[in-house]
């Protein structure tokens, strides 16, 4: 059972990431098309924030924006106090590597590499040797129920099988902030509840904060906090208590 | 390096990914750096004899052509020269065994000085005693014995192009150079042989030779002695004209100087066919990855790993290419060299031309890379993610 209480903010105890007067715009041709303007709001640590719009409303951008993987024009966003948008590309792709866990639409898992070896991918980055890699995935993998998967190919797996090795490949490195775009626009209803429900696991039991893109209505019922968007601003943020 | 176990593991698996398409990229590979290796070949056989010119030698013609002769009898007078160690004549026969296919390099030479002058010759004692005995005898490079199966106290008959008649010979015995990359297709028989014959069938041609070696044995006289040959037959009736062994033998390669050009050309226009081949094979993997690029990008990986996932995915299918041209190369010179036999009776494929073929090979797989690289480097992750493969 859920029930949705309005609210305009949260309170200032317990942030995790601050954004604060974020801009942005594409230039297609000529033309500068204008696609979040002046988005200010904060998510707390834990939280599970489902982020809603009609498409063009800007809701990827601003993931990709707290992601890091894409930069503002204007505006500051703060992830534990770091500024992210002031880091160059190379010092970003490192703090995504330790903070940030990436869910996508279409899995984007490596075709070539087994469940496992696509799960342990993130840790070749640390300095894990490699039997503790191999372990660590092993983990992740049980975690998402796939242990019996591990040396599968991802077109041996269901696409339900396949967003969970997604999963299990952005909790490997135990990173503070799971991002998620439509991460359950390509699974059928039952997988969309097992993936939805590994998830909101993540962020009740492992304290996972997570920011999720989706269309989908009965998907963001499984977040904490709803947030709409419209025409690159926000419009509504709601707060969801599960019962 | 952490995680190159896993790095090379995306690297092969990826080689492998679409086999049809690697496979015919690798065939056009193996296809274009075999030619290159058999083009190379060609023109390095042509350059063989500069690469093994004796520097102490000198080769002494007629100061008009090559193809005009000197008299024999200026034997006795260049040896008198002082700085001149011992001298030898030659005379080009141009025979054909059996028909005209089979044609091979052979000379009419004064058996003992040549033997003198090429101590690179590696002859038994037993074959050289029973040539310098037999005025009918012949010794034969290896190349030509095995080729047409000769071997000593064979009979056999040529039939010259240049002098009348049908000449028989006896075969004493199979030579080898002391340095086995010269090539051995060369038949040397006795000059009196030719020159008593001549006399009796065609008087004219008799008491020529088309060349005279010498060997100088110090390379500080070669300049002193050469001036002294040339000047002592000025305003002769036949005029010589004195150079090195490396110089005669450049100004012979030279007179094909424009096919050895052509030959060079198309060995690159083969070269440049499969780069670019390759380059738009590496740019349709490139592009039809591009998510998979920005996804390694997204979770952490720089641009300089993935451009390394597509340069070494590039290096490994040109090396695989280049190792099987490189591995073919030599049966397939043998096989070319069986049917060209009269313009290239010993194709030996080097090990510097092996070299320069896997260079290419390296050189195809980096440069194809460069720009598939640049582009996946250079893409925003975001744009990465939104491309359709």
């Amino acid at each position: 059972m859920t029930t949705p209480v309005v609210s305009q903010g949260v309170g200032r105890e317990n942030v995790f990431i601050q954004l604060r007067g974020v801009s942005k715009s594409y230039r297609r041709g000529k033309q500068i098309v204008p696609v979040l303007s002046n988005i200010t709001f904060d998510i707390r640590r834990a939280e599970f924030l489902a982020l809603m719009g009609p498409s063009g409303s800007g809701k990827s951008t601003l993931l990709n924006l707290i992601a890091g993987i894409d930069h503002p024009d204007h505006g500051s966003i703060e992830v534990e106090g770091e500024n992210i948008a002031r880091l160059g590309d190379a010092d970003l792709a490192d703090w995504r590597a330790a903070n940030v866990g990436f869910i996508f639409q279409f899995y984007n898992l490596m075709p070539v590499l087994s469940a496992l070896e696509n799960v342990e991918l993130p840790l070749t980055l640390t300095s894990l040797g490699r039997r503790e890699r191999r372990e660590r995935a092993q983990i992740a993998l049980r975690l998402v129920g796939l242990e019996d998967r591990e040396r599968h190919l991802p077109s041996e797996l269901s696409g339900g099988q396949q967003q969970r090795v997604a999963i299990a490949r952005a909790i490997v490195t135990d990173p503070t902030l799971l991002v998620a775009d439509e991460p359950t626009g390509d699974l059928d209803r039952r997988s969309a509840e097992e993936a939805l429900g590994i998830m909101r696991r993540l962020n009740e039991e492992m304290g996972k904060t997570i920011v999720m893109v989706t269309h989908d209505r009965r998907a963001a019922e499984h977040a904490k906090v709803i947030m709409q968007l419209e025409k690159g601003e926000l419009s509504e943020r709601m707060e969801l208590r599960h019962g | 390096m952490q995680g190159m176990n896993q790095f090379l593991k995306l690297v092969a698996r990826n080689a492998l990914r679409h086999r049809l398409r690697m496979s015919l990229t690798l065939a056009g590979l193996v296809v274009a750096i075999l030619s290159f290796g058999l083009l190379q070949t060609i023109i390095s056989t042509w350059h063989a004899g500069i690469d093994h010119a004796v520097p102490s030698r000198l080769i002494i013609r007629n100061a008009v052509s090559l193809s005009l002769p000197l008299p024999v009898a200026y034997q006795k007078r260049i040896r008198s020269i002082e700085g001149v160690r011992s001298v030898t004549y030659v005379s080009w026969f141009g025979g054909i065994y059996k028909n005209e296919k089979n044609f091979f390099p052979q000379f009419a030479v004064d058996a003992k000085s040549y033997l003198e002058v090429h101590p690179e010759i590696r002859l038994s004692d037993e074959a050289r005693s029973t040539f310098l005995r037999d005025r009918r005898g012949a010794i034969v490079g290896r190349n030509i014995a095995n080729h047409f199966g000769f071997k000593a106290g064979d009979v056999i008959q040529l039939r010259s192009m240049i002098y009348p008649g049908s000449w028989e010979f006896v075969i004493s015995g199979i030579f080898d150079f002391s340095d086995p990359n010269i090539d051995t297709s060369q038949f040397l028989f006795h000059w009196n042989y030719l020159n008593e014959t001549l006399r009796l069938r065609s008087r004219s041609q008799a008491d020529q030779v088309n060349f005279f070696m010498v060997d100088v044995g110090a390379l500080d006289r070669i300049a002193n002695v050469s001036q002294a040959i040339d000047g002592m037959f000025r305003n002769s009736a036949a005029e010589t004209h004195t150079e090195t062994q490396r110089a005669f033998q450049i100004g012979f390669v030279k007179q094909t100087e424009a096919i050895l050009l052509s030959i060079r050309t198309i060995s690159f226009v083969v070269i440049f066919i499969i780069l670019a081949v390759m380059a738009n094979t590496m740019a349709m993997t490139a592009r039809e990855r591009l998510v998979e690029y920005a996804t390694l990008k997204a979770i952490g990986f720089g641009p300089g790993y993935v451009g390394w996932l597509i340069l070494g995915e590039s290096i490994v299918v040109a090396l695989a290419g280049g190792a099987v041209a490189i591995m073919l190369t030599p049966p397939a010179a043998a096989y070319f060299g069986v049917f060209n036999s009269a313009l290239f009776p010993s194709l030996n494929v080097s090990s510097s031309t092996m070299a320069l073929q896997g260079a290419v090979a390296l050189l195809v797989g980096v440069l194809a890379a460069l720009v598939p690289m640049q582009r996946v480097a250079s893409v925003r992750i975001v744009d990465g993610l939104r491309a359709v493969g």
